[in-house]
């Protein structure tokens, strides 16, 4: 059962310049992105920096407004496109949705202690009676393995992986159906990154949760997500099964991608991809297919074409000409 | 082109670079941090050091230490860094970098010319209002004999080498002009300016995307190779170590607490820590959906540093009475390769 | 770890923004003892006619330009603060009075005695002034700081003009922020049109060449109007510029805070505007709108001493510290009563306390900065 549906969605900033700000152009941020997640499931948006993968999470959230697309949330039986509501209209859906931060820092009010912190969406969304509300904080606490008695703390008074157990802790409070979780380990110690990682895992079972897991990181990825859609210069490239993607990459700058994440294994040392030249200009786009100035594959079709999403079965799309054609060399199998 | 010096140098058996018991403390307010307590390496000529730790295991400031640019209120109080040069005649000698004046002359010629830095934010350690040509000529000039004419070229021909596209177009640019992975080579390419013979650099891939890393550190490996450059590459990156070290140092809270050869590390960690760190990294080839192998509490804040071994709260062999009560020293196991951990002898 | 360090640590985890701000602001000397001279200038404003011991309006022609006495603390070894007696003669080829120090008269001074009365906050009709003396011939009087050249007493004038001149800073401060606050607000809030017309509007007042711009509109105050009216629009005059930078802070300091995740969590728990805003945003720069003003106040208090300086600002008979620097202009007043020159003194630490103050102040307010 889908719980997110998202349909072409764009978020297109506009360029202005000169002293009377004429328009001259857009930054195409999110250039006709479409998935799923089904309940339960976990989707990685992944994607280098500039991709839009920050920017189509925000459209999602509605923290943004998406220029054009379907953003449809299924609570209950029910589908609604959130895209055009207004900001009052969001309010009901906003409890079933609910986000978690990368940065563990600037996602908690400092003025706030931990308690009224997590207790703010209760608060907000109705939940009038105090002790109740100390009630439902204290769970959620334990359901993040924070002691209770910090309830009376001030975020100062943590160190980043009990800040972001505190967030996730906030984003659970309304007992959400989906959270979307935009980078939630990558500013966290290597230590500590491993117990959030599990905290996550272990609440979606728990809880039923979906996630859509914004990241980087590639290895992170691979131990959290059922699938996985990657992101280049605003345009979905790629989505898969997460075994499927990282075994069998199906598109160029996934391989590369796989290739490029450093191995911890001094015995595996390897020729990595080296992509040439650097990400295009979102606001000047390659023409065709965007990755091609940088594909070690691109032929003069891919320079004046620009390649369809095109389903490859068993749940595997992929964004490139050749994609049927090309041996690509993945990561793996899992071990 | 390696200068014939690097030859010389490469045949002694003594190291090029030999820090010993380093120690760098900040008094703050609050008390005394110890950043860097007590750490000792070898470097040797070509070779490539991975400095590694979590955030506070002072592994910046072991950098900073080297090349005498703490600031302040750290103080460097202890140690021994010997530094092996060469006479004007061509014979080896040893100088302790902490014996000279921080602001002196000859401190000055060593930064720079035989030991320069790398810094992970590219865009912090340039100035905004000149050139990136300006800027790497500016150490040609300090450091050689060059005019301006050469110096010029000098920078063209070492941007070319860090792979920027059109060097003699881009040698007038503006660091702000440039995309993070070129200004990380514009960042290394000054570094090389003056033909350095250890190069530090401080998580010189952190701030990059993952297919540009790949970049750098290819072309890190690459001038490595060409140079006979000796490196101490410093992360928090494990997957960064295995790829790119020869000799691994992990540090804890301001301790070296092993020390060894990168198979060595990774395949037979002997630190409690080290394991356990090993084991907490995210597989890119696990299954989909497995949980890892965590180190249980977090990180404590440098005021707070527990007695005994640092480690121990959070160590799962900790010896009650013993890892609580006393610092462990390194231990050798081997060739190059020391622990400090109760479990492999040292009784107090 | 010892008891004693974890009960350090638990008080640190309990405490909130503004007591870590206060225990960075304690660190900071100077800028403590900056907040205790503000303090007691402030003590001053509120009890200026206890504080000065003659009527600063009285004129006395027998007693110009008397330079300042000492006083005397100890009388035959015993804490007994006295001062001498003054005898005048007139310089019979100069005209000129000169005082001599009678040393054989010791007059005494007493504490909380009664002197020339006065409504306490303008209410309270009292008579106790802090200083004032004993055996006191009709001749007699304390003249800590000497006297003007009609015989009024620069101390006693000094407390008074600081009374005014404080509250004239305190009142256009209050002024400006009120409008820098709201119109930096709206600015940040609306963003697009009303962003910028309100940046362009305050470009240009700050483009403005202040002391010509001050003149024009001081000027335009009508000569009939009383000490009160002119106060008061000196006030707006003063604030009329002074609310720029404020409202460049608030600006800043709401588009700043608006990236910050947690605004952005709270919106997306469903927080209202209002409660963003109310809730979020204002405790958060609360503390830098208050460096702020403590910066701002000395701009202001030197705003209106230079008016008055120049005769531009307050009128006698009010006191301000301008109008009391007015006296000393002109160069013969200072070669022949250099003590005139003492009204700059409180100007000078004022200022100085209050920027160190606004500097201990705006470090603090960032326990993390």
């Amino acid at each position: 059962m889908t719980i997110l549906d998202v349909k072409n969605l764009k978020k297109y900033f506009p360029i202005h310049k000169g002293l009377l700000r004429k328009l001259v152009g857009h930054v195409k941020a999110v250039d006709d992105v479409s998935f799923s997640v089904a309940r339960g499931e976990t989707l990685a948006l992944v994607g280098e920096s500039g991709c839009g993968k920050t920017t189509a999470s925000r459209c999602i959230m509605r923290a943004l407004q998406p220029s054009s697309g379907e953003i449809n949330i299924t609570i209950d039986g029910k589908t609604t496109d959130l895209a055009p509501l207004q900001k009052a209209e969001l309010k009901p859906f906003r409890r079933h949705m609910q986000m978690v931060f990368q940065d563990p820092f600037s996602s908690l009010n400092p003025r706030m202690m931990v308690g009224d912190l997590i207790a703010e969406p209760l608060l907000i969304n109705g939940m009038d009676n105090e002790s109740e509300r100390r009630a439902r904080v204290r769970e959620l606490l334990d359901l993040v393995s924070l002691p209770t008695a910090y309830m009376n703390r001030f975020p100062h008074a943590f160190s980043g992986g009990q800040r972001q157990r505190i967030g996730i802790a906030r984003a659970l409070a309304l007992n959400p159906s989906l959270i979307v979780a935009d980078e939630p380990v990558s500013a966290l110690d290597v230590s500590v990154q491993a117990q959030i990682i599990n905290l996550l895992l272990d609440l979606q079972d728990r809880l039923g949760l979906s996630y859509l897991f914004v990241a980087h990181d590639l290895s992170v990825v691979k131990h959290v997500s059922d699938r996985v859609a990657v992101m280049y210069l605003g345009q979905l490239v790629e989505i898969a099964p997460t075994e499927a993607l990282f075994v069998t990459p199906r598109h160029p700058y996934t391989e590369a991608l796989l290739s490029a994440v450093p191995k911890p294994d001094p015995r595996a040392r390897q020729e990595r991809i080296i992509l040439s030249r650097e990400v295009a200009d979102a606001a000047n786009p390659p023409s065709g297919c965007a990755f091609h100035p940088r594909c070690s594959f691109a032929t003069d079709q891919c320079k004046s074409e620009r390649p369809h999403l095109q389903d490859l079965g068993q749940g595997h799309q992929v964004r490139c000409h050749h994609a049927r054609t090309l041996a690509l060399q993945g990561v793996g199998p899992s071990v | 082109m390696p200068p014939i010096l690097m030859v010389d140098l490469m045949t002694t058996s003594q190291p090029l670079l030999s820090v010993k018991n380093l120690k760098t403390y900040f008094a703050l307010d609050d008390g005394v941090v110890k950043a860097v307590d007590g750490v000792s390496f070898d470097i040797h000529a070509g070779r490539t050091l991975g400095i590694v730790g979590e955030s506070g295991c002072g592994k910046s400031i072991t950098a900073r230490t080297i090349l005498g640019i703490v600031d302040r209120p750290g103080r460097i109080e202890g140690g021994e860094i010997w530094l092996t040069r060469q006479a004007e005649d061509g014979t080896p000698y040893q100088t302790d970098l902490l014996t000279l004046p921080l602001e002196g002359s000859e401190m000055r010629a060593i930064r720079g010319k035989e030991i320069a830095l790398v810094f992970q934010e590219p865009m912090a350690s340039f100035s905004h209002y000149y050139t990136v040509g300006n800027q790497i000529m500016e150490s040609i000039l300090l450091h050689t004999a060059l005019g301006e004419e050469g110096a010029r070229q000098r920078a063209i021909d070492l941007l070319g080498m860090v792979g920027v596209p059109k060097p003699e177009r881009r040698i007038d640019d503006y660091p702000f002009q440039l995309s993070g992975g070129l200004r990380q080579r514009v960042m290394i390419a000054m570094a090389l300016a003056c033909d350095p013979h250890v190069l530090i650099a401080d998580e010189p891939t952190t701030a990059l995307d993952v297919t540009t890393q790949a970049q750098v550190l290819n072309l890190l490996q690459t001038i490595q190779k060409e140079r006979a450059l000796s490196v101490i590459l410093i992360t928090h990156d494990m997957g960064v170590i295995a790829e790119m070290a020869d000799d691994v140092v992990v540090m804890y809270l301001g301790r070296a607490v092993e020390r060894g050869p990168v198979d060595a590390i990774f395949y037979d960690p002997k630190h409690p820590y080290t394991k356990a760190l090993l084991r907490s990294i995210p597989s890119i080839t696990a299954k989909p959906r497995t949980k890892l192998a965590t180190l249980e509490g977090s990180i404590p804040h440098p005021f707070a540093r527990p007695k005994g071994c640092p480690f121990h709260p959070r160590c799962a062999e900790a010896i009650k009475g013993v890892c609580d009560r006393y610092e462990p020293v390194p231990i050798a196991q081997g060739e190059g390769r020391d622990v400090s951990c109760f479990l492999y002898g040292g009784q107090p | 770890m010892s008891t004693d360090q974890t009960s350090r640590e638990e008080q640190f985890a309990v405490a909130t923004q503004w007591q870590l701000t206060w225990w960075r602001f304690r660190k900071h000397k100077l800028a403590v003892l900056s907040g205790l001279i503000v303090i007691a200038f402030y003590i001053i404003v509120l009890f200026a006619d206890f504080f000065a011991y003659a009527d600063p309006h009285a004129t006395d022609s027998r007693r110009s330009h008397i330079p300042p006495q000492t006083i005397h603390f100890f009388d035959d070894g015993a804490f007994k603060p006295y001062v001498h007696g003054l005898t005048q003669k007139r310089d019979l080829r100069t005209f000129k009075l000169s005082y001599q120090i009678d040393p054989d008269r010791k007059v005494y001074l007493d504490v909380f005695a009664e002197g020339y009365r006065y409504n306490l906050f303008g209410l309270i009709p009292s008579s106790t002034h802090l200083l004032g003396l004993k055996n006191a011939q009709p001749e007699d009087g304390i003249f800590l700081l000497g006297t003007d050249l009609v015989g009024r007493d620069l101390w006693s004038r000094i407390m008074v003009a600081t009374r005014i001149s404080l509250t004239i800073g305190l009142a256009g401060v209050t002024v400006s922020l009120f409008l820098g606050v709201l119109l930096g607000g709206l600015s940040a809030v609306y963003g697009g049109v009303v962003d910028m017309m309100i940046q362009r509007l305050i470009e240009i007042l700050r483009s403005m060449p202040t002391i010509p711009l001050w003149m024009g509109l001081a000027a335009a105050l009508p000569n009939t109007w009383t000490v009160i009216q002119v106060y008061l629009a000196i006030t707006i005059i003063i604030s009329f510029l002074g609310w720029t930078d404020l409202a460049r802070v608030v600006r800043g300091k709401f588009l700043a805070l608006r990236n910050e995740d947690f605004i952005a969590a709270a919106e997306l728990a469903g927080a209202s505007q209002f409660r963003i805003i109310f809730h979020h945003m204002l405790p958060s720069f609360l503390s830098h709108i208050i460096a702020a003003t403590s910066l701002a106040l000395p701009a202001m208090i030197i705003s209106e001493t230079s008016l008055s300086f120049l005769g531009l600002g307050l009128r006698p008979p009010a006191i301000s510290w301008g109008i009391l620097l007015q006296d000393a202009q002109n160069i013969e007043t200072l070669a022949l009563a250099p003590w005139l020159l003492a009204a700059a003194v409180p100007v000078i630490i004022i200022i100085l306390a209050f920027n160190f103050l606004g500097d201990g102040l705006r470090d603090a307010a960032d326990p993390y900065g």
